[in-house]
């Protein structure tokens, strides 16, 4: 015989195993959706594994900057970069220039914001001056080579749309393939597709078409190392389609978490790069 | 007994070279500059006609570290003994403080081509003459600290002995001389040094400065001995002490430099002395953009005012060109990249709107490869015939530069 109390308790028990069997049906049916990550989440990821990674970076670069018949000049300068926090904030940017002959102990400094222009200087030793620049147009060309100043040291996510298209093979990675259009009419493209290696989010291809839908410029991840655990783009290139010039980049030497100071990026070591930095 | 202190000094520095790590490169160049107008006062055709070779030697070993340019060249229009230690000096760098020991090209404040704060030598007749930039400047013999600090950077300069600006030669350019007649003519070079101090740090984000500077002005003066019936004229750097500041940061699309500095001419503080130049006030406004990609626009308001003008009116001498109490500057420079930034095309004006003096610069630069570049410019020159520029006006040229980099 059971109390009413009892018959109570049974009648709730029932409930709540009705209840629990609409949640779990619910939670069955939500991994798919939580787990599939949005074209903004994707390039926030990538950001982070390729421009962000490590409190500090260093490499240095060589820029072999080919023209269509083949002819070849080149860049060679050491980057070190410095996050100021978490992956999609402020950064710093020193760089030193070993080649060409004409602009060797050349250095160049920039403070980056996500959201605002960046600051520039420049130490140009033929005078032993150093400059602040102009910089509103991050669409210019990175010392004359194909990559742009955004190719090199990233594009703010929040200037264009992105959305997740499909999956999709490049060689023998699986790649999220996104799609990127610029909310504003100031870039110099009409979208970019870019394809993001599932597994350590590494851009290993990218895609850039003019505003007349038209392929023009083509990025590709051409080696990717493990430096200290992280996976890095060592050597890419960017290819210009449309007049066939191309730039191929190897990063050598490279190291993260080196402790660079952030007394590095002052006037000072700009007239005066330290060795220890710029070997 | 030299061979013998020659090998123990290869044997004390033997460690250090061991350790260090040495560089050596250099270049091969041939300038020209062609008269456009008119000859040479001595009759020759060129500004400049020379070949020169440039050899650095840049050693680094732990917080040392030397670095010795020095140029050979072969003067085609007359010069003798063209050897030149561009700069030579010795850096040490420790935590939060640095020295630098030797000839050194120093360069203070914002300006182009426009000086305010910019107190060490320069060498307007390379300018002029179409030479390369970096001839624009001259090192002076030096011991620069600097010191870091948390609140500010200092940087401190001690010249025991004074270097002056070199100005376009006689013999090349025709200059204003309001005594022609007057052969016997002696140089006076200040006895001492001078010293100067920068202080700088980032307020909220802008770059800010204070530059103080006691010494000599760098373009020299002159003083007749005898204004009636002058019979030597004697050429002198007045004293000079600096009070200025400078500010520099991002402004709308571009950046935005402002400069002003105070110019007491210590040895004619009453403005009496009519040989003397006036205590001044400078003023330079300067902005910068990038509107499209590889094209840089610069725009510079530049003002001079004199402190004592009506001692100046007074005490000049009548015959003797008139200056304005203020002096308005305004220049433009464009700098358009173009085929991967290889070729450089640059144009810099400036007018005088005080006195009409103007000067224009047009320059084309290639680099055929990485170690070879070449450039051909012009410089046009125009005003009155007294005029910084104006006194120029048959001196246009058309110049050439070629340099093979190792």
């Amino acid at each position: 015989m059971k109390t009413k109390f009892q018959r109570r308790l049974m009648r709730e028990a029932r409930y709540a195993v009705t209840k629990r069997w609409w949640i779990w049906l619910i939670a069955g049916l939500l991994p798919l959706q939580a787990f599939a990550l949005t074209g903004e989440e994707v390039m926030k990821k990538s950001q982070a594994a390729f421009l962000y990674p490590g409190k500090d970076f260093k490499a240095r670069v060589v820029m072999k900057l080919i023209n269509k018949d083949g002819q070849e000049r080149v860049r060679e300068l050491t980057m070190l970069r410095k996050n100021a926090g978490e992956p999609g904030g402020d950064q710093r940017y020193f760089m030193y220039f070993f080649q060409p002959a004409d602009v060797k102990d050349m250095s160049f400094m920039i403070y980056k914001y996500p959201a605002k222009d960046d600051d520039r200087w420049i130490f140009i030793p033929a005078i032993n001056m150093v400059k602040r620049i102009a910089a509103q147009d991050r669409r210019s060309s990175f010392v004359g080579s194909d990559f742009t100043y955004e190719d090199v040291s990233g594009r703010d996510l929040e200037d264009d749309n992105h959305a997740f298209e499909r999956e999709e093979k490049i060689g023998s990675r699986d790649c999220y393939l996104v799609k990127s259009t610029p909310k504003g009419t100031d870039a110099d493209f009409g979208y970019k597709l870019t394809w993001v290696d599932k597994a350590n989010f590494l851009p290993l291809k990218e895609e850039q078409y003019d505003k007349r839908g038209a392929r023009y410029k083509l990025f590709t991840a051409d080696e990717v190392a493990d430096i200290q655990g992280v996976p890095t783009v060592v050597k890419r290139s960017m290819k210009n389609l449309q007049s066939g010039h191309r730039t191929e980049v190897a990063y050598l030497k490279t190291g993260y978490n080196l402790g660079i100071e952030d007394s590095l990026f002052s006037e000072r070591f700009l007239r005066q790069p330290p060795r220890k930095w710029v070997d | 007994m030299s061979r013998f202190a020659a090998v123990c000094t290869a044997l004390l520095l033997a460690p250090l070279a061991a350790r260090a790590e040495v560089a050596l490169s250099g270049f091969l160049q041939q300038n020209t500059a062609f008269n456009a107008v008119a000859a040479n006062p001595d009759g020759r055709h060129s500004k400049w006609l020379e070949e020169r070779a440039q050899l650095k030697l840049d050693a680094t070993g732990g917080a040392w570290r030397l670095l010795a340019k020095g140029d050979l060249a072969l003067d085609h229009l007359g010069r003798q003994d063209q050897s030149e230690l561009r700069e030579g000096y010795v850096d040490y760098t420790a935590g939060n403080w640095d020295m630098r020991v030797g000839r050194q090209v120093i360069t203070w404040g914002l300006g182009d081509l426009v000086f305010v704060n910019d107190v060490f030598p320069k060498d307007y007749e390379a300018l002029f003459a179409g030479r390369p930039l970096e001839y624009l400047k001259r090192g002076v013999d030096a011991v620069k600290l600097g010191a870091y600090p948390e609140f500010a950077n200092f940087e401190l300069v001690l010249a025991p002995g004074f270097r002056e600006s070199r100005i376009p030669n006689a013999n090349r350019f025709h200059l204003y001389d309001p005594m022609p007649a007057v052969a016997n003519r002696e140089t006076i070079m200040p006895g001492e040094g001078d010293v100067g101090l920068r202080i700088y740090r980032d307020v909220a984000g802008y770059d800010a400065a204070l530059y103080l500077y006691r010494g000599f002005q760098r373009t020299p003066s002159m003083r007749p001995d005898n204004m009636t019936a002058p019979t030597k004229i004697s050429t002198f750097y007045p004293q000079l002490s600096l009070y200025g500041a400078s500010v520099s940061g991002r402004a709308g699309e571009g950046v935005l430099s402002l400069e002003a500095a105070y110019y007491d001419s210590r040895q004619d503080r009453s403005g009496n002395d009519f040989a003397v130049p006036n205590s001044q006030t400078r003023l330079l406004a300067g902005y910068q953009i990038q509107p499209v990609e590889d094209l840089s626009l610069g725009f510079q308001y530049y003002a001079e005012a004199m402190h004592d003008y009506g001692a100046y009116r007074a005490a000049l001498p009548a015959g003797f060109p008139v200056e304005k109490r203020r002096s308005h500057t305004v220049t433009a420079r464009l700098t358009q990249f173009f085929l991967h930034q290889t070729l450089r095309l640059s144009v810099y004006a400036s007018y005088n709107a005080s006195n009409g003096d103007d000067f224009v610069n047009p320059e084309l630069r290639y680099s055929f490869t990485d170690r070879v570049w070449g450039a051909v410019g012009a410089n046009f020159f125009g005003g009155k015939s007294w005029g910084q520029f104006g006194q120029l006006s048959r001196d246009d040229n058309i110049y050439l530069q070629v340099r093979y980099q190792f």
